[in-house]
């Protein structure tokens, strides 16, 4: 009897034990293009597990057209899901009025709130209420061939949307090449944030009170201003089929003079190993609109949040927490730049891309959400599907706007 | 001549293959079934689905998108359904043929129907980039076009770009039946009708042709099947793009399941397209015994 | 009987054409995948490589790069579970399609059977994916198995149905008459018979599990279950410059089936006919 006694608390000394060294496995979903590249996050994800022994991470990668379809999976299932997903700028309404995503608004420290860029909150809030942290704080830059502009006798880029015009049109009619635009308006949203972008340059509205307001005004100046690009040969009209990577590939194979593109291409475009214009290629912001703004961005952002089912969710949140921590990202800052406002004067995150610097801290400063609404997704679809027809020459710019106004309309 | 037993087992042969449809296939099928007459929404919120009748089928079929994403889908499946058949004859006519290299010829002709579907849509859009794209290159150096075109980046173009690739992977089928079809029909048959002087082309439509119509009707159903639901081969091409023109109906069930989370919605979407691709086989099937007693007549 | 010439002609330019159009596209495929990167982003392009590269074949093959993990798990995933969703189907459509052909089941069930392949499959993925999220079996080849053997099922029975159609009823009659059991008959008699019919529609089914792409990626998670064509569209939407390595994989996944089909192609093609002749 006695020995079955000891036998007994033995055994349950060892269970003990083995439940203080149980690990729990968070399963983190990331995508696979643009900001930090896998091997970045595998690197702070190993440090996080080596200071936090008893979590291991289990990271997948997708392409950013699978990440929505996979979140929204799996916010129907039980506790087999995600414990940590990466989610766009454009779907907090929606995950927040579903319920996809935990409100953490009471996890954030209060001081953090001042510290960290008020476009980056953008991208978790919802009426009110933070679903998650920033991460990925971006915004589309304009990228140019410093070599190409003094060919064409140009000495700096541009300030307004309409002396870029004028100076790709000079570094076309001297032959240097071809076309000297390259955007990434293929029916997707990439065409979305360059819009926005000519938009907020053009002081334009998306929705005002909840009804459509792009069919005039500053929406309807960017769409002018994209058909007129093309209209003009300054735009390569391939950009009507390209994504991001087709921008970057045809910048960096030294086919274009201004593209318009994430943080990520900077670093890239500037690799010999990646890119033929190595060295020559400079960033700036987004250019303004005389009499309107001084530069344009639309906010880009991503930010980590915790499903609802999941059952780990103070282990997310140290997860989470530990990828945003400002030294964290200060050491991965050369394909995405950190929330944070301190790090943009710290010279360890400017040292080689001291132009990018300059230009974020100009461009964050400007970022334009596009519209924050739950049915989102649809309303780009719409926009995309009807600016699309307007470049392919299809239709007119008015009549564009108002067939998609009028389906915006229509939405259930 | 069938005892109780046979009855037995009839079942009992049955019963695995039923237990795996039953819960894999067909309780979704009939979850979807009643969605479609709901307002059911994606969330992970509890809230109550109500029955709102026929109001999703409304809906759909007043959607004017829809209606033309449904009229593309049938040109992609008449288009491909079609051009693979009448080339699948035509090669298998000439794989019928005696020549040297015939054996090599019909071994490789299998070939792209090896090609999965998105390795096929890879491959087909690394072919139509519009720089560095192989077809144009080729057309541009042969002297056929003076610049580069944009293949699937033109309304104009892409749904048929889309359907030249889905042709070269699923032409091989159409082959190897109609190879095999043909060399049932009777010699003799076409002999008697050489002699009483029809043409080799009248040859083929009063003979040939009827001959191996029964075996390649399954093919085409099948075909068909596949081609009215098609979405992997557009989803890995174009995206439903450029300006919706390649958006087939499959694309609207995952757009309103995945992007707009109506499951509701969405389900009454796919109930129209599996409603339409079954009304086009019995039509086949119709076409098919009318031909038949038109035959035996 | 004699050609001439001129028909000669022809006949091997129509040859010639088909041969080409059937393998310039792989052909091209191939070459990219040993051509040096630059030369694919020649404007207008550069056919014949400058330098023969294996530099991506090398990476494919070798696990310790990352590209290559991922592309040999996604192999192996994909063989398994393409192979055992096969095996399996064919496990149960052989005695449901008996039953059907020499047992008169009632045809409404097959038919029932057939209307699901008419579903646009996105309509089950979600359904599924609750139900085997409930059983803790997501991102697992057991569960691409089984929702890929519902898949293949109602093809399969309906193509063992039609061939079984076709076979002389005497020998099982007269087996029966002495006696032997249902499975005896279907084992000892039918099986042999309708081998060849087996082999093709267990060729087809292969060819559609090693095809399917939209449960793969949204059922799978990572390299424990992620099936080749999934991999493929990471690796096509990845931050990769170089087209060639999309293409030495788009390569490496049509081999297994390519080299299965020129084995078996013998066997397809009269299973499917059989099929086909009997509807």
């Amino acid at each position: 009897m006695r020995r079955l006694l000891i036998l007994g608390t033995a055994a349950a000394a060892l269970l003990m034990n083995s439940a203080a060294f149980a690990e729990t496995t968070l399963n983190a979903l990331f995508m696979s293009q643009a900001a930090y590249s896998e091997a970045d996050i595998k690197a702070m994800t190993a440090e996080f597990e080596k200071a936090n022994p008893g979590i291991k991470v289990a990271m997948e990668f997708v392409p950013y057209e699978a990440l929505h379809d996979k979140i929204v999976a799996a916010a129907g299932a039980g506790a087999d899901g995600y414990d940590v997903v990466l989610f766009d700028v454009i779907w907090p309404a929606e995950f927040a009025t579903r319920g996809f995503l935990k409100d953490v608004t009471d996890k954030i420290p209060a001081d953090a709130t001042a510290k960290i860029f008020d476009g980056a909150w953008t991208t978790v809030e919802y009426s009110g209420k933070r679903y998650g942290m920033p991460w990925i704080l971006d915004t589309k830059y304009l990228f140019y061939n410093e070599d190409m502009l003094k060919q064409a006798g140009i000495a700096n880029p541009p300030k307004t949307w309409a002396e870029l015009a004028t100076q790709a049109k000079a570094i076309k009619d001297k032959g240097i090449v071809q076309y000297p635009l390259v955007w990434s308006w293929s029916q997707a949203e990439a065409m979305i944030c360059d819009f926005t972008t000519l938009t907020a340059a053009n002081d334009g509205k998306f929705f005002v009170e909840g009804k459509p307001a792009f069919t005039a005004g500053g929406a309807k100046d960017a769409l002018s201003y994209m058909k007129q690009t093309l209209d003009d040969g300054l735009t390569n009209p391939a950009s009507r089929e390209y994504l991001e990577e087709d921008v970057r590939r045809v910048f960096s194979n030294g086919e274009a003079a201004f593209a318009l593109n994430w943080t990520y291409m900077n670093a890239l475009a500037n690799n010999p190993a990646e890119s033929k214009v190595a060295g020559k290629v400079k960033v700036t912001s987004a250019p303004g609109v005389d009499g309107k703004s001084v530069a344009s961005g639309v906010n880009g952002s991503m930010g980590l949040g915790i499903p609802a089912n999941s059952p780990h969710a103070d282990e997310a949140w140290k997860y989470i927490s530990h990828l945003t921590n400002q030294s964290v990202q200060e050491s991965y800052s050369k394909l995405s730049l950190p929330i944070w406002k301190a790090s943009y004067d710290n010279p360890k995150v400017a040292e080689g891309q001291e132009g990018l610097i300059a230009a974020a801290k100009q461009s964050i400063a400007v970022m334009y959400p596009r519209p924050l609404v739950p049915a989102y997704t649809e309303v780009s679809d719409i926009l995309q599907k009807n600016l699309h027809k307007v470049l392919l020459g299809e239709t007119s710019v008015d009549d564009a706007l108002t067939a998609a106004a009028q389906r915006v309309e229509r939405i259930r | 001549m069938f005892g109780r037993r046979q009855i037995r087992e009839k079942w009992m042969l049955l019963v695995p293959a039923m237990a795996v449809l039953g819960v894999i296939t067909l309780a979704p099928l009939v979850n979807t079934l009643w969605l479609s007459f709901t307002d059911a929404k994606i969330t992970a919120i509890a809230t109550p689905v109500n029955l709102i009748g026929l109001e999703n089928y409304v809906y759909a079929l007043t959607d004017t998108d829809f209606q033309d994403a449904l009229w593309r889908t049938l040109y992609f499946t008449g288009v491909s359904v079609g051009l693979e058949v009448a080339l699948g004859i035509a090669i298998a006519l000439l794989l019928n043929q005696e020549f040297r290299g015939r054996t090599l010829l019909r071994a490789l002709i299998i070939l792209p129907w090896a090609v999965p579907t998105i390795v096929n849509a890879v491959a087909w859009r690394l072919i139509y980039h519009p720089e560095y794209g192989a077809l144009n290159s080729l057309l541009f150096q042969l002297g056929f076009i003076s610049s580069y075109q944009s293949w699937i980046g033109s309304p104009a173009l892409a749904l048929n770009m889309v359907i030249l690739a889905d042709v070269w992977k699923n032409f091989p089928l159409v082959v190897y039946v109609a190879l095999a079809a043909l060399q049932t029909v009777p010699g003799d048959l076409l002999k008697a009708a050489a002699i009483e002087g029809a043409g080799p082309w009248k040859r083929f439509c009063a003979i040939t042709l009827p001959w191996i119509a029964g075996p390649l009707l399954v093919v085409v159903v099948l075909r068909t099947i596949e081609a009215f639901r098609v979405f992997d081969i557009v989803y890995a091409m174009t995206g439903g793009g450029p300006a919706d023109s390649t958006k087939t109906a499959s694309f609207y069930v995952y757009q309103e399941y995945f992007n707009y989370l109506r499951s509701g919605s969405g389900a009454s979407y796919a109930v129209l397209i599996a409603g339409i691709s079954a009304v086009l086989i019995l039509a086949y099937y119709a076409a098919a015994r009318r031909q038949d007693q038109g035959g035996r007549a | 009987m004699r050609r001439k010439p001129l028909h000669s002609v022809l006949l091997y330019l129509a040859a010639l054409a088909v041969a080409l159009f059937t393998t310039a596209p792989l052909i091209w495929l191939a070459l990219m995948s040993i051509s040096a990167p630059a030369d694919l982003t020649e404007v207008p392009l550069r056919w014949i490589p400058s330098e023969v590269d294996f530099s991506r074949y090398q990476a494919l093959f070798d696990l310790e790069s990352g590209a290559g993990e991922r592309f040999l798990s996604a192999l192996r995933n994909s063989v398994l579970v393409a192979g055992a969703a096969t095996a399996l189907a064919l496990l149960l459509a052989v005695p449901a399609a008996y039953s059907f052909s020499r047992r008169r089941a009632p045809m409404v069930l097959l038919f029932a059977f057939l209307a699901t392949i008419m579903m646009p499959p996105i309509t089950y993925v979600l359904p599924l994916y609750t139900a085997f999220s409930g059983l803790g079996l997501l991102n697992s080849k057991v569960t691409l198995v089984i929702v890929y053997t519902a898949m293949l099922l109602p093809f399969a029975i309906w193509l063992m149905k039609a061939n079984i159609d076709v076979l002389p009823v005497e020998v099982e009659q007269a087996a029966f008459m002495e006696g032997a059991s249902t499975s005896f008959t279907l084992r000892v008699v039918v099986l042999p018979l309708a081998l060849p019919a087996i082999a093709a529609t267990a060729m087809l089914s292969f060819l559609v599990a090693w095809d399917e792409f939209f449960y793969a990626l949204i059922f799978t998670n990572d390299l424990t279950a992620k099936t080749l064509p999934v991999a493929i569209a990471d690796f096509a939407a990845g931050r990769v410059t170089d087209y060639g390595v999309i293409a030495s994989v788009g390569v490496m996944a049509t081999l297994p089936p390519a080299l299965l089909a020129i084995c078996f192609q013998k066997f397809i093609v009269s299973g499917l006919v059989a099929g086909s002749v009997k509807g």
